[in-house]
């Protein structure tokens, strides 16, 4: 699965330049960040769940796409909240 | 025996073996029944196929009418015909495999990544494979895009075989484009073709070849539903009415023999080909009889057929109807009606539903006397019982039991007793359409006469229930666990707080809004006589606190009597709804007595109305009293003070005069005048217009901008400006004005149009134009774009309108009514959709939202973990309010 996997994402690469601009300038953009794998790996016992139980985010997601994320990693996103602050989630990685 | 559980459900095609092999008859006499009306063997009334009468036992399983599930048979169709609910995938499978040897047409890229075709194919296998095991959803997408991939290829990778175009015509006919022309299909060409695909190219499109062969969509052999699944109706005339689906498959019999008799007679192909036609479309309509592209079949009186789909699909199918929503037995329906003497937590139910609905009680010593008591009393008098469960089981009915005093002696521990429903029992109440949870809530039964369940009138928000003949139902629950939900979490005053906005949604309304206005006004000075009254409404016993007048008489206030109920540490401020106009105010030094004030319990300052007691008011009086104090405190000041509200307006009156909108002389005249100065602005928009000195404002047509102009400029100021004139007449303690301003019920504008006019009439938020060419009647000149010929009503309603006012006020009178017919419906079937889509979300222990699966849907509820019931309006932590509570003010 592995090969159609890096089939796909190498053309949708391929087809779509980088912005000239910093997409996390836009104040309605929140914090992407990929989280390192031993982390990633302590949030999800901590949360209970298997990495594709976490809500899912495509690769080709402008903001996975400019912090370089790849299928199968986790992003935290952070967000501002009227209510709670700030609020950290948890993304899943995805072909596509 | 032992239990099993159902791991899980796969769906499949049956094979022609499969369909053989569960028959048990084979279907060949076209007729149903002989001379004598005996249901002949081997036709599609087969007694073999289950026992349709009681007593008898069944031929093949040896059960008796309840027990037999029925028994499929088989038809041998003359020749094979399409199954319409596989077209799309037949469709499929024809276009992505080759029309030559039947193998998946590997798309290029793939063969030149693998090399050969046949690798390609194996390479993808092993993948596919691998992938369904993991992430089965991402394993459908991948078989679903080499499908479509393989559709695009025009030469067969394999054999080298030229590939055409495979067009579907709805429903059921193939045809191949070749170069010579368009060839049709037949079912036979087509199974052979999909024989030939091998298992491995059939998996990587997403098939599992094991469970459905893609033959197998071909129908070569109909299998014969068990007749317990069509069972015939005895009429009253004695006549025999068969099922729909009985019906159509004689005619199914009918056109294989025909088909069958035109093959061995070796008749001219047309005529088989007609035979066929005529199977396949018979066929296709016992499916779907409302299959597109074929007419419906219909019952000889013109009644549509209902075919396999039709019995599943939609809101009275067997998913919708029967599985998803069921009847229920102990539930009744009637008429509502307000009844202001009862508990919000009450429902009123009549004698008569009482003595039908039954609780059942178990026996113990502590409840034979009073149980024996209800069976002497039997089914037709209440407090009786309707059944009595014996130890061994057995269930008696008190209808015939001809010794109900003999059997009351012989309860004892061990029996049950299903006794009328009586006081206190709890129940539960429901208001169609459920759209929110407070439209099923629990309710403490009070047995009264007469004929309507009778509710609190401050529980009509929530069920969006009024008494205009409304009716609503009540359910019984039956268990101890059923019981104690009910009361524990359903309870009329665990609902007070709406989980929607985190305001009261049960609070006052209406009479209760006017009556807190009146009773806590300033002016109101209650003697002695009438403070005992009112307080006796609300069923006060005790000591009658200080008068606040001394001399020249003993008078009370009637924010003392309201003070009396409020919490002794409850402090509150926050403006009143009366706060507006001229009679704002902002903080506690207030003339006209619009901002409250509540000290330590003490209501100091202000009058209670629609801002401090009303329903669907968060950040209230009463939102604050029951979030701090709890859901009994609350309850209790509904069902104590307001009742003495009501008691206010008993004793004051309350009521509406045509006085209370009409207006004195000088008002009109300075209407008059008004609405005159504004025709004469428009009439001159209209010149300038006409003679070209009107400019069009940005982006807009000069039409448009005379319009707009028009509308915004001149006639809704007309309105607003006659509304402040009329207003400003009125009297302050009119009932009609206080019922606008404490927010009881209408508005100002409502006042405007009853008492100064009724002002522009607009159809999709412009003037009324259509109608007879250039105008709207023909009580108006051509091209008239004056106010009064496009939809000003000068008139008010005590005025009354002229015959053309009147037409114009139903033309945008209609406009509201259509709109909300479209809104509901289309409301309800979104309403519908979210609800499929949510309905099994559920927030975990660790406050994170999850799906039935397991997968995460919100790391925490809200993104904040707030229940918006008990939190603040959309804040987590309100600070003022805290310090308000300890300090008696705000900062």
């Amino acid at each position: 699965m592995s090969e159609t996997k890096s089939r796909k994402s190498k053309s949708s690469k391929s087809q779509s330049a980088s912005y000239s601009f910093d997409i996390f300038k836009h104040e309605l953009v929140p914090k992407h960040e990929i989280v390192p794998i031993d982390e990633a790996v302590e949030i999800l016992k901590r949360l209970g769940v298997k990495p594709e139980d976490l809500p899912w985010i495509r690769a080709s997601d402008p903001a996975v796409r400019a912090i370089g994320g790849k299928p199968g990693d986790i992003i935290r996103v952070i967000r501002k909240s009227p209510t709670a602050g700030e609020v950290v989630v948890y993304r899943y990685v995805i072909p596509g | 025996m032992s239990d099993y559980m159902i791991e899980k459900i796969k769906f499949g095609i049956l094979s022609p073996d499969e369909i053989r092999k569960m028959s048990v008859v084979q279907i060949i006499s076209k007729d149903l029944f002989d001379d004598d009306g005996v249901p002949l063997k081997n036709s599609i009334m087969d007694p073999r196929l289950g026992v349709i009468e009681p007593g008898q036992r069944c031929e093949i399983c040896g059960n008796t009418m309840r027990e037999c599930p029925g028994h499929f048979g088989r038809l041998e169709l003359a020749r094979p015909v399409i199954h319409v609910g596989f077209v799309r995938h037949i469709h499929e499978i024809l276009r992505a495999t080759c029309r030559n040897c039947g193998r998946f047409k590997v798309p290029s890229s793939y063969i030149e990544r693998y090399g050969d075709p046949e690798k390609a194919v194996e390479e993808i296998y092993r993948i596919y494979t691998k992938m369904k095991k993991r992430w089965p959803l991402l394993a459908k997408r991948l078989a679903n895009t080499l499908k479509k991939e393989a559709m695009k290829v025009s030469q067969c990778p394999f054999c080298g075989a030229k590939q055409y175009k495979i067009r579907l015509e709805k429903p059921t006919s193939f045809f191949e484009e070749s170069e010579e022309g368009n060839l049709k299909l037949t079912p036979i060409d087509i199974r052979q073709r999909l024989e030939r695909v091998p298992d491995k190219d059939l998996e990587i499109m997403g098939y599992d070849p094991k469970e459905a062969r893609p033959e197998w969509m071909i129908i070569t052999v109909l299998p014969i539903p068990p007749l317990t699944i069509r069972p015939s109706i005895i009429l009253e005339t004695g006549a025999r009415a068969e099922d729909d689906l009985t019906h159509k498959l004689a005619d199914i019999v009918r056109a294989n023999e025909k088909l069958k008799e035109a093959l061995e007679t070796g008749a001219p192909n047309i005529i088989v080909e007609d035979a066929w036609e005529l199977l396949q479309y018979h066929i296709t309509t016992y499916f779907d009889s409302e299959t597109p592209g074929v007419p419906v079949a219909k019952q000889r009186y013109g009644r549509p057929l209902k075919g396999l789909v039709q019995r599943l699909k939609g809101k009275e199918g067997r998913f919708r109807g029967n599985l998803s929503g069921k009847r229920v037995d102990f539930s009744s329906r009637t008429v509502i009606s307000p009844d202001p003497y009862l508990s919000i937590n009450e429902v009123g139910v009549p004698v008569d539903v009482a003595k039908i609905l039954t609780v059942p009680e178990r026996v113990t010593p502590w409840n034979v006397e009073r149980l024996r008591e209800y069976v002497i009393n039997g089914p037709f008098k209440w407090p009786g019982a309707n059944y009595v469960i014996t130890p061994d089981g057995r269930r008696l009915d008190l209808r015939f039991v001809k010794d109900r005093k003999a059997l009351a002696q012989e309860l004892g521990p061990g029996w049950i007793v299903e006794r009328h429903l009586d006081n206190g029992d709890i129940v539960l109440f429901n208001r169609q359409p459920s759209l929110h949870r407070m439209s099923i809530m629990g309710h403490i039964v009070r047995v009264l006469p007469g004929r309507a369940f009778r509710l609190h009138l401050a529980v009509c928000p929530p069920y969006n229930a009024d008494f205009d003949g409304d009716e609503m139902n009540l359910h019984v629950p039956q268990n101890e666990e059923a019981r104690t939900e009910a009361r524990v979490l359903m309870l009329v005053q665990k609902q007070i707080l709406s989980p929607r906005y985190g305001g009261p949604i049960i609070g006052g309304i209406q009479d209760y809004i006017s009556g807190a206005y009146v009773l806590s006004s300033k002016t109101t000075l209650l003697t002695k006589e009438e403070v005992i009254d009112l307080l006796s409404a609300a069923g006060y016993i005790g000591p009658i606190p200080e008068p606040a007048v001394l001399s020249p008489k003993r008078y009370w206030t009637g924010k003392q009597i309201i003070s009396m109920f409020l919490p002794e540490d409850f402090n509150y401020r926050g403006a009143a709804k009366v706060s507006s106009g001229k009679l704002a105010c902002n903080d506690y030094e207030c003339f006209w007595d619009s901002y409250i004030v509540v000290k330590k319990g003490k209501l100091l300052l202000g009058v209670l109305d629609k801002k401090a007691i009303g329903s669907q008011e968060p950040e209230s009086l009463y939102h604050f009293l029951v979030r701090e104090y709890g859901d009994e405190v609350g309850r209790e000041f509904i069902d104590k003070v307001f009742r003495i509200f009501i008691k206010v307006l008993e004793k004051r009156g309350f009521t509406m005069t045509l006085e209370d909108i009409s207006l004195p002389n000088e008002a009109k005249a300075e209407i008059k005048r008004l609405l005159n100065e504004s025709f004469e602005k428009v009439h001159e928009l209209i010149n300038r217009y006409r003679s070209g000195e009107l400019e069009p404002e940005p982006g807009r047509t000069l039409e448009e901008t005379l319009e707009i102009k028009i509308m915004e400029d001149v006639l809704r100021n007309a309105r607003e400006m006659s509304g402040e004139i009329a207003v400003k007449y009125m009297d302050l303690f009119n009932n009609v004005f206080i019922m606008a301003r404490t927010g009881a019920r209408g508005s100002t504008l409502n006042i405007t149009q009853m008492a100064a006019t009724l002002g522009q009439q607009s159809i999709r938020g412009a003037r009324i134009s259509r109608g007879f060419r250039d105008r709207y009647t023909a009580h108006f000149k051509p091209g008239d774009l004056g106010a009064k010929a496009r939809g000003f009503v000068e008139n008010s309603f005590v005025e009354g309108l002229t015959p053309t006012e009147m037409f114009f006020h139903a033309a945008g009178g209609r406009e509201g009514l259509v709109d909300t017919a479209v809104r509901t419906s289309q409301s309800g079937y979104m309403q519908r959709r979210l609800i499929n889509a949510l309905q099994d979300l559920y927030v975990e222990y660790d406050l994170s939202v999850r799906s039935i699966e397991g997968s995460m849907v919100q790391i925490i509820y809200g993104e904040d973990g707030i229940d918006p019931m008990k939190g603040i309006h959309e804040k987590s932590v309100d600070i003022d309010r805290l310090i308000e509570r300890v300090a008696g003010h705000r900062l």
